[in-house]
């Protein structure tokens, strides 16, 4: 996984969260972030659920503050495993959600293709960055986990939210808190149309 | 001559079928990527094909499941005319052998009871998806497609306008693939039905993407069609990964199919890097 900092467009940063605004807001869009300790996972399931907690008051699953977000939903893991594949899972699904968690302090969302607009608005003003995992490369990904615990919605299995501890994950910040995006970048450069 | 096949027969073939696609990544796609990674350009596009061969290594070796999304189950059952299968019905035969695959090999159960109401996972990855047809001969081939949702959505048909004619066609290809861009996992295979009626074009379009992926169409203006709308895809900039690149699709398959006069429709199936079809003959 380590090859991704040779190749990376840009700065390769650590990072153990929480993350503050002021660190994410070093990141720029190309640059590679090797995340380091606790983030926590969540669908679109989830989101549906937290966003209704936090508009009823209730208490969360876990800290917002600071939070870093992975969209995925694993495999169950096999017996004597930590957890089983762990790709990200496609992130515009989250748009509807993703202004309120970024609002209420989520510095950071990994999963893989473009965000809409609004989100990369509210990313902007409320300094918080999106970033990108390979998409398909869940078995090698998994490598990276070192723990995985259920930490609220059991029942809606592979979307329950789980809290994972992570050595070294690499993800692609895609959209800064300055507004650029990666993909419209990566895109324009290779068009041929 | 009539022949009997025990239903259990397809059961495990299914069974059988549905784990082999989690774990291994089939030859013809496993050399697109090898080729594709050479003929990258970009660095972070090679990269990306570089983790995904290494992912597929390890997924065949390790027994971990190449994507976390281990699909929707589908299956192409094609059934001989003199074939007569015993021993139980096959609706409930297929499911079985998919239950048995999700639940012995940790696959990910990803199925919802209601689509709507989105509160009751069915706990065993069934119902599978399951085209019938009737074919000469004794045999029965079942194939299975382990399909997931990311690529799944970047689907799409549209009823064209006969006016609109081929070049509207390649248009709404590179347009479709250009807005679709990371989000079903690019490198990708594009299957591409132009014709048939609403429903048939949408199955033929899933049928294409499981053609092997370096096979010629036997019409040489089709293969050629084939060709232009690959490179066309190729020059949308959209790359592996979605990070940008020369790379985006590693086949465009195209299935032409007579139409009504009035009608013109074209549908697109997209499928990801996960590609996870297998077949037997039984
Ligand atoms: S689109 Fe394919 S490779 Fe990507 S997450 Fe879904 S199943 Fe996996």
């Amino acid at each position: 996984m380590s090859a991704i900092i040779q190749i990376a467009m840009g700065k390769t940063f650590k990072a153990t969260p929480p993350l503050t605004a002021a660190k994410v807001s070093e990141y720029r869009a190309g640059d590679v972030v090797m995340l380091t300790g606790t983030i926590y996972t969540a669908r679109d399931a989830a989101h549906k659920l937290i966003v209704k907690m936090i508009e009823d008051g209730g208490e969360l699953p876990f800290e917002l503050e600071g939070a870093v977000i992975y969209y995925v939903g694993p495999t169950p893991a096999r017996p004597g495993r930590v957890i089983g594949s762990a790709g990200p899972t496609t992130s515009y699904r989250m748009d509807p959600y993703t202004p309120l968690l970024t609002e209420s302090g989520v510095r950071m969302t990994v999963g893989k293709g473009s965000r809409g607009d609004e989100v990369r608005k509210v990313l902007k003003e409320h300094m918080a960055v999106y970033c990108a995992a390979i998409g398909g490369a869940a078995a090698l990904i998994s490598q990276q986990i070192t723990a995985a615990e259920v930490i609220a919605f059991d029942e809606l299995g592979a979307e329950a939210v789980r809290r994972l501890t992570v050595e070294e994950f690499p993800v692609v910040v895609v959209n800064d808190v300055e507004g650029n995006d990666l993909f419209e970048q990566g895109m324009s450069e290779y068009r041929r149309l | 001559m009539v022949r009997e096949l025990h239903i259990d027969e397809v059961t495990n073939a299914v069974a059988k079928l549905a784990e082999e696609a989690a774990f291994e990544l089939p030859d013809d796609f496993l050399s697109a990527l090898k080729r594709m990674q050479e003929q990258e350009t970009s660095e972070l596009g090679k990269h990306v094909i570089g983790q995904l061969l290494k992912n597929a290594e390890l997924a065949r070796t390790d027994r971990v499941p190449m994507c976390q999304d281990t699909g929707m189950a589908i299956l192409f059952i094609d059934i001989g005319q003199d074939v007569h299968l015993t021993g139980g019905d096959l609706r409930t035969a297929i499911d079985e052998g998919v239950r048995r695959a999700y639940k012995e090999h940790y696959l990910r159960k990803s199925i919802y009871e209601n689509p709507y109401k989105r509160d009751k996972n069915t706990g065993d990855n069934t119902p599978a998806i399951i085209h019938y047809d009737i074919v000469p001969g004794n045999k029965v081939k079942v194939l299975f497609a382990a399909k997931g949702g990311g690529s799944e959505n970047m689907s799409t048909v549209k009823m064209m306008r006969p006016a609109d004619g081929i070049e509207g066609v390649k248009k709404f290809v590179i347009d479709w693939v250009t807005q679709a861009g990371g989000n079903p996992c690019p490198p990708i295979v594009v299957g591409v039905c132009i014709g048939g009626n609403f429903e048939l074009s949408a199955l033929m379009a899933k049928k294409a993407v499981m053609r092997p992926v370096d096979d010629r169409h036997p019409d040489s203006e089709i293969a050629a069609l084939e060709d232009e709308l690959l490179e066309l895809v190729n020059k949308t900039g959209v790359g592996p990964g979605g990070f940008g690149g020369t790379q985006t699709a590693a086949a465009v398959k195209v299935d032409v199919r007579p139409c009504h006069i009035a009608t013109f429709p074209v549908a697109i199936a997209i499928q990801c890097n996960a590609s996870r079809h297998k077949e037997i003959v039984l």
